[in-house]
């Protein structure tokens, strides 16, 4: 692996600390234990602990909400519902103008699993979480809709009724004329694709402290909230506050975002209103469950894709058709997702025509928000699927088409038909490196020898345009000309830096940059020193933000790649400011003129007479113990702050023309990868990832966030995917579900770079950080589909899918391997299973037993009660365990089809605050030749809410448990006990359940375990 | 070991990093909380509550166990080590410790106290462990920062320095401008 050489300094010809690998200065309290994370802040004894009711279903009416009884329960302090949201603040406002409102709570209807639906503040979290349980909520399930062409049907389910369908948003664009392109273009060649959901989610979850001020009116919020701070406007307005009534501060470390800790402001809004009602500060930590159920979600995305293509393969003109599903609500900063790239939707291919709709649905998910990449994935495995494409259509290799489409070397900066201004680039030269270094020849000879052994072996490439730094004004782009005139201009990316002096001539640096890991104190010390003089590890640098103190504006945050680019930029403006001011002091004292003087070693002396010198600290400590000393013209120098906005992000103009970004890097990645026949496992064999960052600050923490970033993509690419049924059950509750890859899956890449630093950065970088998770997913595509030779490849490519992809059957199971089981059907978490039981007892005894609430309560697993609603209609309040999952259940049971003592069916639903279930059973009793019974009996029944979201893989194991538990207990109650082994038998999955056993010590095990009661 | 009481908070008294330590716990409390917010010990972090992620990771007994899955009544007499016990003195690190810094096998740092244990533990136990098993111990955590190669090329070069000089132990710090 290899890493760039240093760069030269543009603004210093001696080499400085920039661009070199130093130690970070983060670690040392990072490995020992020394962290500062929000939840090791130390906070206040009155502080009280949230927890938060959600929503178990997809959509439904809230038909009934009692929550007297959780507020009554010993250290309990408050209930927040939305009546009490509803009453004390504003919904959060939409980014795009649509009839419809957004509460971060439900108010008459849930529209996602997950979403919030009451928070209890008690004691401590665990106290808080007895009280979910005792909140009495009913629910009438609505109709739900999970894919985003559905959405869009006349018969679909409808979310928000003021947008008449679910349909947010729909504009066109048309740069060019790609009309024409197409009419003379050789070729039309399209393709559609379908980019699934997930996330790179934090091993951190969402965590925040919440205060109300009622003498101020004024709230103070601390949470591991990642920017940007335009989102402090969103939340001060949701409270009614001012802003200068929210202060938000943020923790010294974070424990990774990705984007995602965007998406917490709803929450914040809702334990601020919290801390509001209980009168006392509320902390909140969020847990892993509910963090992949309903933190945030990149969006999924239909594209489809057109190009005008010529018969030696240039592409004369594009035409997206982009259907962006961002879930339950359009949250802010939404539909960002689909108008990021707008200014580079032609990739690095210099295309100048150009057609685009952009239409946003609505669907029964998880609302949508930043995410690594933020647009990226989807726009890039559109376009180059497509070039691939174009390659296989016309017998072209992939190369020749990425080559004949490049934007050439001489052309920078240049405009792209949409807008985007790319900075500087040559990308012709890191293609030809790429090719070089990174043994593409080798690579091919490779694919033709596994190939001609019979092996499947492919070769994907991708190419693409990383954007960074955003212009805060692109999401306008969603508003036509028009309405944006009314709005108002919306712009630039204002990047903050304050450089101080102490009185003893120490250095401080505060940015509002908010780093989850990235560095951030590091690079910036190595930046001011350079301007000053100085050993890095002489600077101080606080890199967390507090919104009623430092220096900040909307694009305040650690989003969009900016930190490299921007921030530590502007770091180096505000060092350079400081520094011009000390020279004229220092110009006085020793006497010769500011030009002539250099800041080196901890001095500053004339240049060519270094022993006329002054010590930096006494320099710096002037204008705090002699300012009378400091002639006015000089000013003093005490410290510095500069804000600095790129020119170059304007406004979208009136023809729609954006430029979404500051800065455009450049990645070319070569991937091998092998197909296993038998299993349909992808191997990932070689990756070669060539990038253009512009100048390399850090080439440590360059290569951490190609190699870091490159791991989410591999997860992406093959393994993660926040799931949901079809009835918007979501399937990928814990980490055994969604598959974050460990380091047995994740190969290292190979890292090339070219730099050509960016003209429009004060340091000459652009943004490293998001790159790989835009073009590595495709790049694996491009190549499985090159190594199965199909075109319709959908991620993430799990050994199911590849494997249903080879159009070939099956090898039969190896000699001994137990057949597989047959598909269940489909839905959320389907159950099913049959068995038998044999009693002792004759089957009138069984019969009445069974029907008999008081035996039925003291046989059935966990049951506190059996209410007999009718002959027919049992109501029992049970509690059942699954693997994690355990909680108290409301079930309904009716009986049917009697025919005494015979046969029965029953139909039953459950509900609790872990989950539902509905599902039918059939029960035969037949009486034994010794005079007892044998039962037989199935059952089918679909569960959704937590229990689906974690507990699926366990759950026919858990069901044949309780049977077996239940059965065990019916013979003992109806006498003489069940008769051996014939307690239950097996499931739809393996067919073969063990018997007796289930009763005995595995029963005892298990139930330790938590699973039955 | 007393008799536990559902709604009764429990006396629990162990050893942690060589110290010994009491502290209240109903019987449910999970070790995790405990050292985190009755003990006051937040360097062991918590990713996931349900054993997969690794953040958690301690050494109890010797033995390393996610405290995540671990309730607190459990270490009652027992010997607990995390993450704040790893390094030699307040201005030192480990080898391991040290190589972790030296190859940015780091960035958030929030999985990295459960990774420190665990890879700790192995180096103890096999200090000329090759990178095999460095990837198999290495892949009961996730980490979502580094991609995990500069976590084992710092694992190696720990074994690789450690198997070296067994009785080194720790490695000088450099000054880290962090106080």
């Amino acid at each position: 692996m290899s890493a760039a050489e240093p760069a030269p300094s543009q603004t210093s010809a001696k080499p400085g600390h920039l661009g070199r690998s130093l130690p970070r200065f983060e670690d040392a309290a990072l490995l020992t234990g020394r962290g500062r994370f929000l939840d090791d802040l130390p906070v206040g004894p009155a502080t009280l602990q949230a927890a938060i009711l959600r929503s178990p279903h997809a959509h439904a009416r809230i038909v009934k909400l009692d929550v007297s009884a959780a507020r009554a329960l010993p250290g309990v302090a408050a209930v927040l519902t939305s009546a009490e949201v509803q009453a004390l603040s504003a919904p959060l406002v939409v980014g795009v103008k649509a009839p419809m409102t957004c509460w971060p709570i439900a108010t008459d209807r849930v529209r996602y699993v997950g979403e919030p639906v009451a928070v209890v503040v008690a004691a401590d979290r665990y106290l808080a979480e007895d009280a979910l349980e005792a909140i009495a909520i009913d629910y009438a399930p609505l109709p739900a809709v999970v894919d985003p062409e559905r959405a869009l049907a006349a018969e679909a389910p409808v979310l928000h009724e003021g947008l008449g369908g679910n349909l947010a948003s729909d504009r066109s664009f048309r740069y060019g004329d790609p009309e024409a392109a197409f009419e003379t273009a050789a070729h039309r060649i399209g393709i559609t694709v379908r980019y699934p959901r997930n996330a790179v989610t934090p091993i951190e979850t969402y965590g925040m402290v919440c205060e109300w001020d009622p003498g101020e009116d004024g709230y103070e919020v601390t949470a591991n909230f990642q920017g940007p701070f335009s989102i402090h406007a969103v939340i001060a307005r949701s409270l009614k506050v001012p802003g200068n009534r929210l202060r938000l501060k943020t923790p010294r470390d974070s424990g990774g975002s990705f984007g995602v800790k965007q998406g917490m402001f709803p929450v914040i809004v809702l334990m601020a209103l919290a801390a509001r009602l209980a009168g006392r500060p509320v902390k909140w930590i969020e847990d892993r469950l509910e963090h992949l159920t309903a933190s945030v979600s990149a969006t999924n995305r239909v594209v489809t894709l057109a190009a005008a293509v010529e018969a030696d393969g240039k592409i004369t003109a594009l035409d997206w058709d982009q259907l962006e599903d961002v879930g339950a609500h359009l949250r802010a900063p939404e539909p960002a997702t689909l108008y990021r790239m707008h200014g580079n939707l032609t990739g690095a291919y210099d295309i100048r025509n150009l057609a685009v709709r952009n239409r946003v649905v609505v669907t029964n998910k998880t609302p949508t928000g930043l995410n690594r990449g933020f647009g990226g994935p989807q726009v890039y495995f559109a376009l180059e699927r497509l070039v691939q494409k174009i390659a296989v259509t016309l017998g072209l290799d992939p190369v020749a088409v990425i080559r004949r489409n490049l934007i050439p070397a001489g052309a920078f900066p240049y405009r792209t038909a949409s807008g985007g201004l790319y900075d500087s680039g040559d990308y012709q030269k890191a293609l030809e490196t790429a090719l070089r270094d990174g043994g593409h020849a080798a690579l091919v000879e490779k694919r033709d020898r596994v190939r001609a052994a019979g092996g499947l072996y492919g070769i994907g490439f991708a190419t693409v345009v990383e954007p960074s730094v955003s212009n805060m004004g692109y999401v306008s782009t969603v508003m036509t000309a028009a309405e944006r005139a009314k709005a108002g201009p919306k712009n630039g990316a204002q990047a903050t830096a304050t450089v101080a002096l102490d009185p003893v001539g120490g250095v401080s640096v505060h940015v509002a940059s908010v780093p989850q890991g990235q560095g951030h104190r590091t690079v910036l010390a190595q930046t001011v020193a350079d301007s000053l003089g100085l050993e890095p590890a002489q600077i101080r640098v606080v890199a967390e933000l507090d919104t009623a103190r430092d220096a900040w504006s909307i694009a305040s945050g650690n989003y969009a790649s900016r930190f490299a680019a921007a921030v530590a930029g502007t770091a180096h403006l505000a060092a350079e400011q400081l520094k011009a001011k000390l020279a004229r002091l220092a110009a006085a004292q020793l006497n010769v003129p500011a030009e002539a003087l250099v800041f080196e070693g901890g001095r500053v002396c004339a240049a060519d007479t270094p022993d006329n010198a002054i010590p930096f600290a006494r320099l710096a400590a002037t204008a705090h113990w002699a300012p009378g000393t400091i002639p006015e013209a000089a000013g003093q120098a005490l410290r510095e702050t500069v804000y600095w906005t790129p020119p170059q992000l304007t406004a979208p103009t009136p023809d729609d023309q954006v430029n979404s970004s500051l800065c455009h890097g450049f990645i070319l990645d070569i991937c091998g990868v092998a197909v296993e026949r038998a299993s349909g496992r992808v191997v990932i064999d070689r990756y070669v990832t060539m990038h253009d960052c512009g100048r390399v600050l850090h080439p440590g923490m360059v290569e951490g966030q190609i190699v870091g970033g490159f791991a989410n993509a591999v997860g992406a690419a093959l393994y993660e995917e926040y799931a949901y049924g079809p009835d918007g059950a979501f399937l990928a509750g814990s980490f055994a579900d969604y598959l974050v890859p460990t380091v047995a899956e994740v190969p290292r890449p190979e890292i090339l770079h070219v730099e050509t630093p960016s003209p429009f950065t004060p340091l000459g970088a652009k943004g490293v950080g998001e790159g790989n998770c835009m073009s590595t997913p495709v790049a694996i595509a491009n190549a499985v589909a090159d190594a199965l030779g199909v075109e319709d490849v959908i991620l993430p490519l799990t050994p199911a899918r590849v494997r249903a992809l080879l159009d070939e059957p099956e090898p039969p199971a190896p000699a001994g391997t137990a057949p597989a089981a047959p598909p269940k059907r489909a839905g959320g978490r389907a159950l099913a299973g049959t068995g038998s039981a044999g009693f002792a007892a004759p089957p009138q005894r069984i019969w009445d037993t069974l029907l008999d609430p008081a035996t039925l309560e003291a046989i059935v697993p966990g049951c506190h009660k059996v209410e007999k609603l009718s002959e027919t209609r049992f109501l029992a309040e049970v509690t059942l365990g699954v693997g994690p999952v355990k909680g108290r259940y409301s079930v309904e049971v009716a009986l049917s089809d009697l025919v005494e003592p015979a046969s029965v069916t029953l139909t039953a639903s459950a509900s609790g605050a872990l989950g539902t279930g509905a599902g039918q059973g059939h029960v035969r009793l037949a009486a034994t030749p010794e005079g007892g019974t044998r039962l037989d009996y199935d059952y089918e029944a679909d569960v959704g809410g937590k229990v689906a979201a974690v507990g699926g893989r366990l759950l026919d194991g858990a069901a044949r448990l309780v049977i077996g538990q239940f059965f065990a207990a019916l013979g003992r109650q109806a006498g003489g006990g069940t008769k051996g082994g014939g307690a239950t038998d097996g499931g739809a999955t393996d067919g073969a359940g063990a018997a007796g056993p289930w009763t005995g010590l595995l029963g005892r095990l298990l139930r330790l375990l938590g699973i039955g009661s | 070991m007393p008799r536990l009481s559902a709604d009764r908070r429990t006396e629990v008294r162990f050893t942690l990093n060589g110290r010994p330590v009491a502290g209240l716990a109903e019987p449910r409390l999970l070790l995790s909380d405990f050292l985190r917010h009755v003990v006051g010990a937040t360097g062991t972090h918590v990713g996931c509550e349900h054993g997969v992620c690794g953040a958690c990771t301690v050494r109890i007994d010797g033995g390393l166990a996610r405290s995540c899955l671990t309730l607190a009544v459990q270490v009652e007499g027992c010997t607990v080590e995390t993450v704040e016990g790893l390094a030699p003195g307040p201005a030192r690190l480990s080898v391991l410790q040290e190589a972790f810094r030296r190859h940015h096998a780091l960035q958030c740092g929030f999985c990295t106290a459960g990774i420190l244990m665990s890879l700790d533990t192995l180096l103890r136990d096999e200090p000329a462990a090759d990178k095999a098993r460095i990837e198999e111990v290495l892949g009961g955590h996730l980490c979502r920062c580094t991609g995990y190669g500069p976590i084992v090329s710092a694992a190696l070069d720990a074994a690789e320095r450690l198997s070296e000089d067994p009785g080194a132990g720790d490695a000088p710090e450099e000054r880290d401008g962090d106080v």
